[in-house]
């Protein structure tokens, strides 16, 4: 029986994840969530990335982060080119040019702006078609790599250089997309959010989704030090926070499954995660916007609340 | 002489590429519906349905991911085709280059079709010239049975210079046209094309690659100058692939270029694909009248066959270039284009005229073959004419 | 790996031999250094899970050492430790 967690002392044996020498900003949380993502597989893991940070200050040539097999086409197609790997593995296993018993674990890396935006139907495709592959969103919430460009990840409110928060509009004025139930309605056998401040939560979850054959998708929070504007020793505390105030939920849809993997003792109000970050500080003097922000994640949470336990189609 | 048996068959252009790419049986094809070369799509899937290749078929959601399905399953070893036509060409565009830059040999047959706008659903090259620069290998078909043949021969060629391979045949006109098809055994093909040995494989476990990197100004430059070496290779390799399937099967196909009736002609017509048939049937009228007409079909655009030109063009007094697409350049189509700079540095460079014609499918009757030879014959006696005329255009 | 020219680099430009990115050095971009005091640790190895830069190395499952090489200076080791057993000095200029 194959264990559901690690010890760190275990998946520091396993990985250490990016190399060192990568070109991230001080304070990125994303090659820790690649670690995390990396040291699960108890198989060889073949990785696909879409454009956008996490390829660009990995693979600055003739310097490259990644200890394992990895591609990188374009933007929008991270899924369909990790479709492409994953069927020529097949065929080849078929055809008997690689070992039928060899296993590898089918990963792709997508931004949100790769995901919720340029590239949705890329994965809606691959997710219908039912590649074996896990796609993992790192969701920094905005057009990091470009320079803060809002997306449809972007929270309402926030200030970004597309959204910006000016004398007569504060900042985004549409809530963001959730991605998860989208991804989810694909009916694939597996979805959830994570973060990286709740690391066991993660590792179980990337172990869970590798058990299973088919698509599944993990969408992590992955804070921004430039793009969120806080202190760079900040990043895990930060996502922490967005799970604490349940602006970002800990849960998974397991073959049709809500389960909540989380629920705080005292679920914090949105203001404290909110205050800690230069994108709302505009905010701060009007409270009815920041009630907007509340009263939404109080309805998903209520709903979240309904949904545990119970399948979707009950 | 014919060294082995064909077996003919009665097959439409789209018949005869997806009958010579079940004879191929490749890895993996991932292909979207797109008139006018959605046929080869079905009848593929039907090879597939029906256990007749074992091949892995993706169905994908659009021509972008078609294209990067096949980059995934290239970059992982695997032998790949594909097959679209117009917008779908179009909207494969930016990773066309990333194929081609990857150096992953995938094989992709186009039914060349009107780009929009207008939509148009009929012949035209509009789309193939709008990625001639994307570092693909470009072959035009004059009929299906060069078609079945030059896809066999494509993914050969492809392989041995790691550079992707477009095999052009004219929508409708070939893609729909019934003809006799004279094809070789399975056996056979599967000998001649052998099997793929990639440059490297993202499957690769023990040896890990990083596919696709970021380069920034001090590699991007030395990057696109290393590719360009491969088509530097296709230059000889084309003719060697050729001329090795015309050994063994007895066929005569051209590797960049066809001459016809060029041995004592004064001018010539300049043209590719389909309209090449038209125009041999009408220069034969014509030499009978006594005419020195004689025809330059260019079959491969990419690499371009600059020297080859430079050298049937040799002391003859006019050329008439056919382009089925438009430049917008207003110095005519990207045919005349690329012709007249492979001649401008000749000490003697005969007249040259550009004939844009039979756009978004407009017919291309004989009558207007007659046309274009009559003008680059008074453009040979030294008749002035524009830089282009349009031929069929309701004026 | 010294490419000079263009007939150095491997074709489909990809990367062998890889990570290459050690060849590339990060610590010059810190302002502030990590102090790290063994007495105080643990070996929770939170640090070495959330070191962006991969330059907390852990052997046996013991904090081995702190490679400044790469080190960035953002000092969530420091803020992720529930010992304190890490502090962030300033560096001198």
């Amino acid at each position: 029986m194959k264990k559901k967690i690690l010890s760190l002392k275990e998946l520091s044996e396993r990985t250490y994840g990016l190399a060192s020498g990568h070109r991230a900003c001080a304070g990125c949380p994303f090659p820790s969530i690649v670690k995390m993502i990396l040291g699960s597989s108890d198989y060889p893991v073949v990785v696909a990335n879409a454009t956008g940070c996490l390829e660009v200050v990995t693979t600055i040539f003739p310097y490259t982060a990644w200890p394992v097999p990895w591609i990188h086409s374009a933007f929008e197609n991270v899924a369909a080119t990790i479709s492409g790997v994953e069927t020529a593995f097949k065929a080849l296993q078929n055809k008997g040019v690689m070992p039928a018993d060899r296993k590898v674990n089918f990963v792709a890396f997508g931004g949100d702006g790769g995901t919720y935006d340029i590239g949705l139907q890329s994965l809606s495709g691959a997710m219908e078609r039912r590649h074996n592959f896990l796609y993992v969103l790192y969701d920094n919430q905005a057009y990091m790599n470009t320079g803060i460009q809002r997306s449809s990840a972007t929270p309402f409110g926030a200030h970004t250089t597309t959204s910006p928060a000016g004398k007569v509009i504060p900042g985004k004025v549409q809530h963001r997309k959730d991605i998860t139930e989208i991804v989810a309605a694909h009916d694939i056998p597996y979805a959830a959010q994570a973060s990286p401040s709740h690391w066991g939560d993660l590792i179980r979850k990337a172990r869970r989704a590798f058990e299973i054959e088919g698509p599944k998708f993990i969408a992590v929070i992955s804070p921004c030090v430039p793009g969120w504007g806080y202190d760079e020793s900040e990043s895990i505390e930060l996502a922490r926070l967005a799970v604490e105030t349940c602006f970002w939920p800990l849960y998974e849809i397991d073959n049709g499954i809500y389960k909540l993997n989380y629920k705080p003792k005292n679920k914090l109000p949105v203001k404290v995660w909110l205050e800690k970050q230069a994108r709302f500080k505009h905010l701060l003097d009007k409270p009815e916007l920041i009630d907007e922000i509340q009263n939404k994640i109080d309805e998903k949470w209520k709903k979240l609340l309904w949904l545990d336990g119970k399948k979707v189609e009950d | 002489m014919k060294t082995k048996a064909f077996i003919k068959h009665a097959l439409t252009g789209n018949e005869a590429a997806a009958y010579a790419m079940k004879q191929i049986n490749p890895d993996v094809v991932a292909a979207y519906p797109i008139t006018p070369a959605t046929e080869i799509v079905q009848i593929f899937s039907k090879y597939v349905s029906n256990g007749e290749v074992t091949t892995e078929f993706v169905p994908v959601e659009s021509e972008h991911s078609a294209m990067s399905v096949c980059v995934g399953a290239s970059a992982s070893g695997a032998r790949v085709m594909t097959a679209t036509a117009s917008q779908g060409l179009a909207l494969m565009h930016e990773i066309l280059y990333i194929a081609a830059s990857l150096r992953l040999p995938i094989v992709m047959v186009v039914g060349n079709r009107a780009l929009s706008g207008p939509i148009n659903i009929h012949c035209d090259h509009s789309d193939a010239m709008g990625s001639r620069d994307s570092g693909w290998i470009q072959m035009f078909c004059e009929n299906a049975n060069e078609v079945y043949h030059t896809v066999i021969m494509a993914v050969k060629i492809a392989e041995k210079v790691n550079l992707p391979c477009m095999v052009g045949m004219d929508g409708f006109i070939i893609t729909h046209g019934m003809e006799v098809i004279e094809t070789i055994d399975d056996e056979e093909v599967k000998r001649f094309i052998s099997k793929r040995t990639p440059l490297y494989s993202v499957l690769d476990i023990e040896k890990p690659i990083t596919i696709g990197p970021l380069d920034l100004f001090d590699w991007y430059f030395e990057h696109k100058r290393s590719q360009l070496e491969g088509m530097l290779q296709a230059k000889k390799v084309i003719p060697e692939v050729v001329e090795e399937y015309n050994q063994r099967f007895g066929t005569n196909f051209p590797a960049f270029l066809e001459t016809y009736r060029m041995d004592d002609a004064e001018f010539a017509i300049i043209s590719m694909s389909s309209a090449a048939g038209t125009m041999k049937e009408a220069i034969d009228i014509k030499r009978e009248e006594g005419l020195k007409v004689g025809l330059l079909r260019i079959k491969t655009t990419r690499p371009f066959p600059y020297e080859i030109l430079r050298e049937k063009t040799k002391g003859l007094k006019a050329i008439g270039i056919m382009d089925r697409a438009e430049s917008w350049s207003t110095m005519g189509g990207p045919l005349s284009i690329e012709v007249k700079s492979a001649l401008y540095p000749l000490d003697k460079r005969p007249f040259a005229i550009d004939f844009v014609f039979g756009l978004g499918g407009r017919e291309f009757p004989i009558e207007d073959a007659f046309k274009i030879i009559d003008i680059t014959r008074k453009l040979s006696e030294g008749e002035e004419f524009p830089e282009f005329v349009h031929i069929g255009l309701k004026e | 790996m010294k490419f000079k020219s263009w007939k150095d680099l491997p074709e489909g430009a990809i990367v062998r031999d890889v990570p290459t990115s050690p060849e590339f050095k990060t610590g010059d971009w810190k302002s502030r250094t990590p102090k790290y005091i063994p007495e105080k640790c643990t070996h929770d190895l939170l640090c070495w899970l959330y070191c962006p830069d991969s330059a907390i190395h852990v052997k046996d499952g013991k904090i081995e050492k702190f490679d400044l090489d790469y080190c960035k200076g953002c000092g969530i080791c420091a803020s992720i430790c529930p010992q304190d057993a890490i502090e962030m000095v300033e560096e001198e200029v």
